[in-house]
């Protein structure tokens, strides 16, 4: 059966793991991911959940013991956030990089210096280049769903990648919210037993990992990038099918919002999307042609889709709640090269950075910066540019 | 010439696991000390080994020198790494492989101490085993806390290091770990049962294997046995074991608590070319740093 | 609990598999050479223990035999030998 329940952003990604049925769990608590953490423990301990709780003493032991229990055969899970990721950041490579299938949420938080405990993507962003599958949630029932679905695309032997999912620090993570927890016989009949492309459990002799000369090095590497390609179409079909088996489909690795039949998109990633939209229906209610594009998954970079959807519009806003400092957004970076692929004519393409550091972006905010980048376009401005807008009451 | 007995005194498996050919230096310790981690788990045993000379040893892709299983692991997670395999396995309900993370003094002492640390406060159900060449050997000989007082290294090049050994067994100890024992290659035999009574002991097992080393404590390859056991013969190196909250000298260091039957220092330190500037004054100060030990010995057997 | 399927386009992984002289024939390396003096030798396995390429095997039919295709000649057999009965002579590459 299922059932809907009020959540946070951390109770509904625990409960997603629940039904994943995960063997190991290895966690460090880390503000604003302890919750998940702690709920998973309170589920292994009253008997809700048949896992094993390693408390590691830190997350790159996290990630590291989570990495030896999946390469010996266990469905594994952990969760951090800025701090704790950036100190497993070169586990997180060794276990792309190894084509383990493993799952873990990443409740963002800006990076320090100095402490700050408040949201952005930035932590999340500094992952890209690891091999990892990523995807971020715009409210509680995604993170659930991405969650929950982390599992099946990672283990698919078209991909054998690991996934991380996203959610913001606090705006998600601490607010409740309703999730429809779907029924756990059907989940567990739909994920199946766990797959893995070796296995490293002594039933016989070999390495994982060993010194390994440039061109088979490379070979491997090159195996991942391939993966990543079709991992795009398994993305999509598992969302289908989890559509059709729990009754909620998000649209693939990039959802549309009036973006159709917009002369102007703004593109985001994230819980402020929601805030994009409301500005949007302000800006529509006024007459705008305006459209949203949320990036669902930021990694594989969406660049086909995006190009699809944006292909006719005069201008496209991009929204980047993290900096690449010396250059400009992570989010404007992959999507005007992307488009650069498929055209040599492009549009005027913006990117505004804001919400740093936590710093709130609310739907007045949008709709005034969109509408004065409207005006800025439709007065004859003929090129792109970059700048960073500090919003402030 | 008298007919000898059939069967070695170490089990025939140790003759199949570490295989021949494989890249580490001539009269490298470490393929010494995994011929009889093999004589005690033939192929069953995942090593889970960091970057360290062993890393390197076993080869090139797509082949390895030994025929168990291999995990190669970040630098400071060879423990962690371990801990899930372990789990895992146990999960899986496999109890006929031996999980042994398996690292050297750099990823161990150093890098390695915090993950060392907590995997021995969780009493995970595996075995540690660091052996101890007393430098970061792979890299090219660099100091290592393990690294003894006085030792030429390529980072204390000029003046040798200035602090005494890390005692990382002693470290294990304070954690009131099920088991815990210090072994040589010298000793093969020592370590053998060693291992033996760590394979029927569940809980957090730690074993640290000295492990002279030719190039990086400069002596001729040949000596690298004679070297390990002059280490233990001098009182260097103190052989025991750990386990019930008792200390157990093992029987090659037994004499020893009488410092008069310990062989000279000097006779170990003459040995080695990393020794060739060492002052008078540091000698003493060496020979102080082997009282310590011994008192400590002696107020735990007490 | 879990399967092992391969991956579906035979992508390369970083798995090694067990091999003899996997950094070559290491007995090009060696510049002395173990001779067994088969008189002396009371087959007391202390060289086979301690051989670290592990290619000594005392053998109750034939004794001491060394595997000279991957022997580095470091000289640990004679040094560990109690009756003297291994002997580094130089490798003259015959």
């Amino acid at each position: 059966m299922s059932r809907k329940v009020a959540l946070t952003g951390n109770h509904a990604i625990a409960y997603a793991v629940k039904l994943a049925r995960p063997d190991i769990i290895a966690a460090y608590p880390i503000t604003p991911q302890s919750p998940i953490v702690e709920k998973l423990s309170e589920m292994i301990e009253s008997g809700e959940l048949k896992a094993h709780m390693i408390r590691v003493e830190s997350e790159h032991s996290a990630l590291a013991a989570c990495f030896g229990a999946a390469v010996a055969g266990a469905r594994v899970f952990t969760a951090t956030s800025s701090q704790g990721l950036l100190y497993m950041h070169e586990v997180v490579h060794w276990a792309s990089r190894a084509r383990i299938p493993m799952v873990m949420a990443v409740v963002s938080r800006t990076i320090n210096t100095p402490w700050n405990i408040w949201p952005d993507h930035s932590d999340f962003v500094d992952q890209r280049d690891a091999g990892w599958i990523m995807s971020y949630a715009m409210d509680n029932q995604e993170a659930f769903d991405l969650t929950l679905q982390a599992f099946k695309i990672s283990e698919d032997p078209s991909v054998y990648l690991p996934v991380m999912v996203g959610i913001e620090g606090f705006i998600l993570s601490h607010t409740a919210m309703p999730v429809e927890i779907p029924d756990e016989e059907l989940v567990s009949e739909w994920l199946g037993e766990r797959a893995q492309p070796y296995i490293v459990d002594g039933s016989e002799p070999k390495g994982l990992g060993g010194l390994t000369l440039p061109e088979d090095t490379e070979d491997v590497f090159y195996g991942i990038q391939v993966a990543m390609e079709k991992s795009k179409e398994v993305i999509k079909r598992v969302d289908r099918e989890y559509g059709k088996l729990f009754g909620r489909e998000y649209g693939g690795l990039i959802s549309c919002y009036m973006c159709s039949d917009a002369k102007y998109t703004a593109v985001a990633m994230g819980s402020w999307t929601g805030d994009l939209i409301e500005a949007v229906n302000m800006l529509r209610e006024e007459g705008y042609s305006v459209g949203v594009i949320r990036i669902r998954y930021y990694r594989p970079f969406p660049h086909e889709d995006l190009w699809n959807a944006l292909r006719g519009v005069k201008g496209i806003f991009v929204f980047d709640r993290a900096i690449s400092f010396g250059s400009w957004g992570p989010i404007f970076a992959d999507l005007i090269a992307g488009l650069a692929q498929y055209t040599c004519k492009l549009p005027v393409v913006i990117n505004i950075v804001a919400g740093i550091a936590g710093v709130h972006v609310a739907a007045e905010d949008f709709y005034s910066i969109i509408k004065s980048l409207i005006n800025k376009v439709e007065s004859g401005l003929e090129h792109g540019y970059f700048e960073w807008i500090r919003v402030r009451r | 010439m008298s007919a000898a007995p059939a069967k070695p005194p170490l089990p025939y498996k140790a003759r199949d696991v570490v295989l021949p050919g494989d890249a580490a230096c001539q009269g490298c310790p470490i393929p010494i000390a995994l011929k009889v981690l093999s004589a005690v788990f033939g192929e069953k045993m995942i090593l889970v080994v960091p970057a360290c000379c062993t890393s390197v040893v076993v080869g090139i892709y797509p082949g390895q020198s030994l025929r168990a299983s291999i995990i190669h692991v970040p630098f400071a997670a060879a423990a962690s790494v371990a801990s899930g395999v372990a789990n895992a396995l146990k999960m899986r309900g496999i109890s006929d492989v031996q999980v042994i993370a398996w690292a050297g003094d750099g990823g161990t002492a150093d890098i390695g101490m915090a993950a060392l640390s907590g995997v021995a406060e969780r009493n995970e159900d595996m075995i540690y085993i660091m052996y101890d060449n007393e430098a970061y050997m792979n890299t090219g000989i660099q100091r290592s806390s393990s690294t003894p007082k006085g030792a030429w290294t390529t980072t204390t090049p000029v003046i040798g290091k200035e602090e005494h050994k890390k005692d990382v067994a002693k470290i294990l100890v304070a954690h009131n770990v099920p088991y815990v024992a210090t072994a040589s290659v010298g000793y093969p035999h020592d370590l053998y049962s060693k291992l033996q009574r760590a394979k029927s002991i569940r809980g957090f097992r730690y074993i640290q294997i000295h492990a002279p080393c030719p190039p990086g404590w400069r002596f001729d390859p040949k000596y690298t046995a004679r070297m390990a056991k002059l280490a233990v013969e001098t009182g260097f190196w103190i052989l025991y074991e750990y386990y019930n909250g008792k200390l157990l000298l093992s029987g090659p260091s037994r004499p020893l608590l009488d410092p008069s039957k310990r062989k000279p220092i000097e006779e170990y330190l003459k040995l080695q070319g990393r020794y060739r500037s060492i002052t008078p004054e540091l000698v003493n100060s060496i020979k102080e740093y082997i009282e310590s030990n011994w008192n400590w010995v002696k107020r735990y057997l007490q | 609990m879990v399967k092992v399927i391969i991956p579906e386009d035979n992508a390369k992984l970083p798995i090694s598999r067990p091999v003899i002289g996997v950094a070559g024939k290491t007995g090009l390396w060696r510049t002395t050479k173990p001779v067994v003096n088969t008189e002396k030798c009371t087959r007391c396995f202390q060289c086979e223990i301690y051989c670290p390429v592990n290619v000594i095997r005392v053998e109750p039919e034939t004794g001491v035999i060394i595997d000279y295709d991957y022997c580095k000649g470091c000289g640990i057999c004679e040094d560990v030998c109690p009756r003297n009965a291994i002997v580094m002579v130089p490798e003259t590459g015959e």
